[in-house]
């Protein structure tokens, strides 16, 4: 009755590819947790969007065509450019026109008419404006560009004139970089904590889950505002970004720590723990060889999960003030421009950094459900 | 009980302190094994019966050392010229003892750690034990597979490819792995379906015969201890209210508890009247039990003297061994005759 045949039908995830012999080959567990990711939809268009959006983060500085701090005199508040096709005798070649700015007679906002005779094509690895790689080498290409005389502002100018797409390029780098620094410190806190917590049981896990209840009570907003508030304002951009990275931090462990005390509390007493018990096999033993295996992939789905509430908390710490200053450039930096109404009326591509934001937490969920799906391919 | 008992088992106790508020004073214990005495002769299963939370499970790991007992002790074995108390090891020299005995685990899905393979699984025991290694190691465990009645060819696959009953075999394979002389059976046969169950039992019978193994068999209901047991101890909170051989138990209860299981035990013959005995209320809570004897508030026998004094486990009959006032004057409904 229980034969191979039985067996066989009862595993659908091994390969059925018989080699002659009587041996089967499995998947490995890599293999099974990929196929398992892949067939969520949703995480399947997650994580090339995640992988793009990192990219473009990485390389903000060749991918946006201007510094974020450099202005185009004579365009504020200028509207994204509109992209023809066809010049001479490429048709598919992009260009812009350049465009003149006039006033509105009766409100003096500007307004910017395309000159239909000045065709700019859009050329692709330029040299333009120089920029630093981390500090060593200087570099002046750029993925796109046009010439002399005209400007190209995807997602139009804010009201100094700077290029938003450069600048929403650029601060790409600070709100997706956030998530992953406050989840690494995180995770260190977490586990360590939480770990404690769950393996010394007792007084001790009394007293630090009495703590991470304090501190999860504390309205997460004001907390923030009160530690960001200690961070001195005449420090250098990066030491603002990573003491905010702190900052998230701090809040960010309790819930992993949590969820690192529950899943070992409840894996301590499986049973599968109990006969590695009665083997002779010692505490760490167990630790190392049952336990963590176990709620790794536990682990990987709560991180996941955990990024996209750093990067929101990043982007309203900066959205209202206290978070990265200018000249530090992020999406809730941006983001600032839009807290007066009349930029929402008349300049509403202002808003594009919080689709970026939206669609990155989108992405991060996505892949999370996905990965959570995925993480446990011999799950019981 | 001719030979020397390869376990016996005295005035065992475990009690769980129930503690309250933040600095986690005790208020209270659970006694979830209070006093009980077992023998169990080599080759011989002692069926151990009783409702969940009578504390059956708590005596099976506590005899292993998966739990410290309180107090009592457990005479083991271990060799023909060698007897320990388990009760009394420290965790050096339990490392030496544990190859000779093993557990059998209730659910067949939390006893595989689903990250390892079955070579994993089943060697456990046998590397932490030093017993065996490399090439070694997988041929005894090949020969565990086929012992079980599992091809060994499936040494590589994990947990999740195999089926509940198959998962149960891969578990006694592991308690088998280092030739054990006592298993402790936990529930084994009660998360599988019938037909399974039956494959289950007729095989720790068969590996019994074949090499010589005590089972300490737990079970929940009479009907699957009936089959393997060669004696039957029935536990009512923490304590054992009937202990006999199982012929006697079935068919000459001398407690009331006793008949009420056994009345539960389903009959395959239409034709047979049998009353089915209902307990009012549920088990006695252990951290608070009743005064006298435990059962009488569900006993429907109870008279004053149940409330008030506790009886006594003696031998009522030769081998049977209750706990009642009234043992020898009631006179109980067995288990119907002749219909196995």
């Amino acid at each position: 009755m229980e034969g191979p045949e039985k067996t066989t039908a009862l595993a659908p995830e091994l390969l059925s590819r018989e080699n002659g012999d009587d041996s089967v080959e499995y998947m490995s567990r890599g293999k099974l947790i990929w196929r398992r990711f892949w067939r969520h939809r949703l995480a399947r268009l997650g994580l090339p969007v995640l992988f793009a959006l990192y990219m473009m983060a990485i390389f903000s500085d060749f991918v946006a065509p201007y510094r974020p701090d450099s202005r185009l005199k004579g365009f504020k508040d200028a509207p994204p450019s509109v992209i023809h096709f066809g010049v001479g005798e490429n048709r598919f070649q992009p260009y812009v026109y350049a465009r003149k700015r006039s006033f509105h007679p009766k409100t003096f906002r500007e307004i910017y008419t395309e000159e239909e005779d000045k065709k700019y094509p859009i050329h692709f690895f330029v040299r333009g404006e120089t920029y630093e790689i981390l500090g060593l080498f200087k570099l002046d290409l750029h993925l796109f560009g046009v010439d002399e005389g005209a400007n190209i502002t995807l997602f139009g100018t804010d009201s100094v004139s700077r290029d938003l797409f450069s600048r929403t390029v650029i601060g790409a780098l600070v709100s997706l970089f956030v998530g992953l620094g406050g989840v690494a410190i995180s995770f260190i806190f977490g586990c360590l904590i939480g770990g404690i917590s769950g393996y010394l049981g007792g007084i001790v896990d009394e007293v630090i889950q009495r703590i991470i209840d304090l501190l999860i009570a504390i309205p997460t907003l004001p907390l923030w505002m009160v530690l960001s508030a200690a961070i001195p304002r005449q420090w250098p951009v990066a030491h603002t970004y990573f003491a905010i990275t702190i900052v998230l931090s701090i809040v960010g462990w309790t819930g992993l720590a949590r969820v690192v005390r529950g899943k070992l509390l409840s894996l301590r007493d499986l049973d599968f723990v109990v006969a590695s018990r009665l083997a002779g096999g010692s505490d760490l033993y167990i630790i190392t060889r049952h336990l963590l295996p176990n709620f790794a992939s536990h682990l990987i789905v709560t991180l996941t999960l955990a990024i996209p509430g750093m990067i929101l908390g990043e982007t309203a710490l900066s959205f209202i003030g206290i978070g990265m200053q200018e000249p530090g450039v992020s999406w809730g930096v941006l983001l600032q421009d839009t807290m007066n109404f009349g930029a929402l009326v008349h300049q509403p591509w202002k808003l594009i950094p919080g689709v970026f934001i939206i669609v990155t937490i989108l992405m991060f969920n996505f892949v999370g459900d996905g990965l959570r799906d995925a993480a446990d391919p011999y799950s019981l | 009980m001719n030979a020397q008992p390869i376990l016996k088992v005295e005035g065992l106790k475990k009690y769980f302190p129930v503690e309250k508020g933040f600095l986690r004073r005790v208020v209270g214990q659970v006694k979830a094994v209070d006093d009980v005495s077992l023998e169990i002769a080599p080759g011989e299963t002692l069926g151990l019966v009783g409702e969940s939370g009578s504390g059956k499970t708590t005596v099976g790991r506590c005899i292993l050392r998966a739990l410290k007992p309180t107090q009592g002790s457990i005479q083991f074995q271990i060799a023909e010229d060698r007897t320990v108390d388990m009760a009394q090891l420290s965790d050096r020299e339990l490392r030496v003892v544990r190859p000779q005995a093993n557990m059998i685990f209730q659910d067949p899905f939390y006893s595989l750690d689903p990250r390892w393979t079955i070579l994993d699984i089943v060697g456990e025991p046998l590397k932490l034990a030093n017993l065996a290694k490399g090439k070694e190691l997988e041929d005894r465990v090949a020969y565990l597979m086929e012992v079980v009645g599992l091809e060994a060819k499936h040494l590589r696959r994990y947990p999740h490819a195999f089926s509940g009953g198959q998962r149960q075999r891969i578990g006694v394979a592991r308690a088998l792995a280092t030739n054990p002389r006592l298993i402790v059976a936990d529930e084994p046969v009660s998360a599988l379906d019938v037909s399974t169950q039956a494959q289950i039992l007729n095989l720790l019978q068969d590996l019994q015969r074949e090499f010589g193994l005590s089972y300490l068999f737990i079970a929940h209901d009479l009907s699957v201890v009936e089959h393997i047991s060669d004696r039957v101890a029935v536990m009512y909170v923490g304590k054992i209210v009937e202990v006999a051989k199982r012929d006697q138990l079935f068919f000459f209860p001398k407690h009331p508890y006793t008949e009420a299981l056994l009345s539960a035990v389903p009959t395959p013959d239409p034709d047979v009247e049998k009353e089915r005995i209902i307990l009012p209320g549920e088990i006695a809570n252990p951290a608070n039990p009743p005064s006298g004897c435990y059962f009488h508030p569900r006993c429907r026998y109870a008279e004053a003297i149940c409330r008030d004094e506790e009886p006594v486990l003696r031998e009522v009959s030769p081998g049977q061994w209750t706990s009642c006032h009234f043992a020898e004057e009631l006179s109980l409904a067995g288990a119907p005759q002749g219909t196995n």
